[in-house]
């Protein structure tokens, strides 16, 4: 099939502002997904198009970005899924996640996004002696299925940068970092839940989210973000967690 | 030309895998380490194992650290030192229980430990059965591994310099002064001079048409150093993993078949059965991508295509369980809770529900069994004398101890990071407490500076992508699953041809300075080229079959001429000389491999 593709181009060695490049792409199979028609962009037509991608089936978390404008992976997209069923040519818009500047292309600042997520704490913190034995720590399969869902996170920015909030304010930690907190918070091995509770629970924490669930729809992992946000404002509210 | 900034730091590790953060982790608590890596850490490939971590905790049936270690020497075809077998196996278990304490989330048994799982070639040795050896969290078990290391450098602050592009090693004679990376962002090259490099850049699996590694896997930690003079050991040797989705290559665990998932044929037939009578469906990766292959080429591949049939599907594994007295039985959710993101990757690329219909998969080039060659310390080899690189260590799927020998066990990648990431992390900050800093030789960035400026300016009108394609495609047509002398003298050709294409006409577009990946990527290609060449010439010197070497022309295995390592040499003139090292016996004295 034929896909039409157009992206949202921008080199800051000769743009001055960003431009719409429009390309064709032929003998597209329907189950080829939007990164490998990037990549025959890239590859065939025009190799200053730049982005990140890596792992090529939705693990490594690189390749979040606005696909017909909304946040997907473009490696876990198929343009099947972006075409008219019984068509045999499609369009589809590309442009880079909003909310973060621009670098080069498809590529931006990821900077800020890990400085709010290392605010949280994102790491185990447990100072007791471990078992005598030598052997690992106990936790039952409820207290580990608690916080199951948080684990899945891979940092693509896919919810971050679909929040209505974190657009009005960057300095928002925004949805990706409470959900590595959220990890951490319910861990019944953990023992710092208070001081990343007080860090969530700041000015720029869990408050400043309208639970308007894009977050939810954006994530490739399909974490139950919003949830996990809730369950850290009742954790705030009620003190338990 | 763009600026050069130096920086010094006691050591730098190239790689931000799970090899990578192991070795920083532990090199960082006395030395002043900088991590160095061309993604983000959490973008490293070792966050796509999926189904476990091998180490004979027992946590539910008997298990002992020696069966892991027969089981790995077995699985390696006896090309495996089994010193360093035995290191894998018994400090296995002790990484593990440290990964647990650093947080890792891994699934629970009902008493509250750590759960596990069969994979394949793990066994009791007294029953020959499968034990429950894969300590796991769901099917994301690497991903875990990955986060909780980035977790913990984070809270030891480790430094990092991610979105650095490592291209060159600084070596002078024997020793090591550092490393030249350009910086994505900007295209500056920098300097990072120092004591000690640690190279755990992960594999090469993109010199492969189906693969299940990530594009970013183009070995350049090994053919950088094979560039600085340092050997490539048992190239040869090339892990074909049994279940890739079919034509994606994307990796469906072997956990599937752990769980008691079995692989059919287009006459419905669970054809392991013949082919490893004992332990079927969980044999060898290289037994059975074998195995499938044959039945391919026996006109029983599914609907006469080249894929097989992974079926998971509840009714299929308990009617197989209930066949064999096995009392397991599984449902709808055991298989979403255990297998998640298999689950979703199927459906996601394929429309297919792997609880109601089953997977097509086939083989797909999956891990390099070789690499730089190490001691158990990660200390580099430069010789088959087992003289070192003074300051030079790597670890991961880049290094070749040897413990994985001609075939690796499932499980061990995830094992081999963190016990070798641990040691070389430990061995090269005591190091660099000793070392000193030694200088810089003249213009350090100069020869490899020189080669981007050939790279950005060339005007040959050949773009990297048809010098990609057309390596991959004769890897996989001449050196994959089977092999003949006239398969890889083609593909030895075909390259040396591609090679010289490369170094004379290749033609990027982008010809600026900022995120340039057009000319990364094409950098990126040249080492690819190389270490397809090195596995081709490796692969060819070699008659005979052994581990992930099937021959045609050879199918037996030759311990008496062949029980030995290949070391594959760079020489001045830009060719190369191979030469042999001793494997190391021990307990297990090689015999017939069967499953």
């Amino acid at each position: 099939m034929q896909v039409q593709m157009r992206i949202r181009r921008f080199n800051p060695e000769k743009d001055s502002v960003p431009w719409w490049g429009e390309y064709t792409v032929q003998d597209v199979r329907p189950n080829d997904s939007v990164l490998d028609v990037l990549h025959r962009v890239k590859w065939e037509q025009d190799g200053t198009l730049s982005l990140r991608r890596s792992c090529a089936h939705g693990v490594c978390g690189s390749d979040a970005m606005r696909i017909n404008g909304a946040n997907a992976l473009a490696c876990k997209t198929l343009v099947a899924r972006l075409t008219k069923e019984g068509s045999n040519e499609t369009k589809i818009q590309i442009e880079p996640i909003l909310g973060m500047r621009v670098l080069k292309d498809l590529i931006v600042d990821m900077d800020p996004f890990f400085e709010h997520y290392r605010s949280v704490m994102p790491y185990f913190v447990n100072d007791s002696p471990v078992p005598e034995n030598g052997r690992e720590r106990l936790q039952s399969q409820e207290d580990r299925a608690r916080f199951d869902d948080t684990t899945k996170c891979i940092l693509c920015a896919a919810c971050t940068s679909s929040c209505p909030s974190f657009w009005a304010n960057e300095q928002y930690i925004g949805p990706a970092a409470i959900v590595q907190a959220h990890r951490f918070i319910f861990d019944s091995r953990d023992q710092a839940h208070n001081e990343r509770l007080n860090v969530v629970g700041d000015t720029m924490g869990v408050w400043r989210c309208r639970t308007n669930f894009n977050c939810t729809n954006a994530c490739p992992r399909e974490i139950e973000v919003t949830k996990a946000i809730a369950e850290v404002k009742m954790a705030l509210t009620s003190g338990e967690v | 030309m763009a600026n050069v900034k130096t920086h010094t730091f006691d050591a730098v590790i190239v790689g931000a895998g799970g090899a990578g953060l192991m070795a920083a982790l532990y090199a960082s608590k006395s030395a002043n380490v900088a991590v160095i890596s061309k993604l983000y850490p959490t973008r490293s490939h070792t966050g796509a194992a999926q189904g476990g971590i091998g180490a004979s905790l027992g946590n539910m049936e008997e298990d002992r650290w020696e069966w892991h270690a027969y089981d790995t020497v077995k699985g390696s075809d006896y090309l495996a030192d089994q010193d360093a077998v035995d290191v894998l196996c018994k400090e296995a278990v002790d990484t593990v229980v440290e990964l647990e304490h650093m947080g890792l989330p891994f699934d629970r048994y009902p008493n509250g430990k750590i759960s596990q799982r069969r994979f394949g070639g793990h066994t009791n040795n007294e029953t020959g059965q499968p034990v429950q050896r894969a300590c796991h969290a769901a099917d994301r078990t690497g991903h875990m591994i990955l986060q909780t290391l980035y977790q913990q450098c984070i809270k030891n602050k480790v430094n990092f310099f991610d979105e650095f592009h490592v291209v060159d090693l600084i070596r002078v004679d024997d020793t090591v002064r550092g490393v030249v990376a350009i910086e994505i962002s900007t295209g500056d090259f920098h300097v990072f001079h120092s004591k000690a490099v640690h190279f755990a850049t992960g594999g090469w699996g993109r010199c492969w048409e189906v693969t299940s590694n990530a594009h970013s896997l183009t070995g350049d930690g090994a053919a950088i150093c094979l560039r600085r003079g340092v050997p490539l050991e048992d190239m040869e040797f090339f892990q074909f993993h049994p279940t890739g989705i079919f034509r994606l290559g994307v990796l469906i665990t072997e956990g599937v078949r752990g769980e008691g998932g079995v692989l059919i044929n287009n006459e419905g037939e669970r054809f392991m059965e013949k082919y490893a009578p004992t332990i079927k469906d969980l044999a060898s990766r290289d037994v059975v991508s074998r195995a499938m292959f044959l039945e391919m080429q026996a006109g029983r591949g599914i609907n006469g295509q080249n894929y097989i049939h992974l079926d998971i599907r509840p009714e299929t594994v308990n009617h197989y369980f209930e066949e064999a007295g096995d009392p397991r039985r599984i449902d709808r959710e055991y298989i979403e809770a255990k297998l998640p993101d298999i689950a979703d990757f199927t459906r996601t690329y394929l429309g297919v529900d792997p609880v109601t219909e089953p997977m097509p998969v086939q083989p797909t080039a999956h891990y390099a069994m070789g690499g730089i060659p190490t001691d158990v310390d990660g200390r580099v080899l430069a010789n088959v004398d087992g003289s070192k690189i003074d300051g030079l260590y790597a670890a991961g799927e880049c290094a070749c101890v040897s413990v994985h020998g001609a075939n690796r066990l499932g499980t061990n990648s995830l094992v081999d990071l963190v016990v070798f990431g641990r040691r070389s992390g430990k061995h090269m900050a005591e190091y660099c407490n000793q070392a000193d800093l030694l200088p810089l030789p003249d213009d350090p960035a100069g020869e490899v500076m020189a080669e981007f400026e050939r790279l950005r300016n060339g005007s040959g009108g050949v773009k990297a992508t048809e010098l990609r394609s057309k390596m991959q495609k004769s890897m996989t047509a001449n050196v994959g699953v089977f092999r003949t002398e006239e398969t890889m003298s083609t593909a030895v050709a075909d390259l040396k041809e591609l090679i010289e294409s490369y170094s004379r006409n290749i033609q990027i577009d982008d010809k600026g300075q900022k995120f340039n990946t057009d000319l990364l990527e094409a950098w990126e290609l040249g080492c690819l080229l190389e270490l397809a060449e090195v596995t081709a010439a490796s692969a060819l010197a070699r008659p005979e079959s052994r581990g992930g070497h099937a021959r045609d022309d050879y199918q037996k295995r030759n311990d008496a001429e062949w029980l030995k390592h290949t070391f594959y040499f760079r020489t001045e003139d830009g060719g190369h000389r191979l030469d042999y090292k001793p494997v190391t016996l021990g307990r297990y004295e090689p015999k017939e491999r069967v499953y």
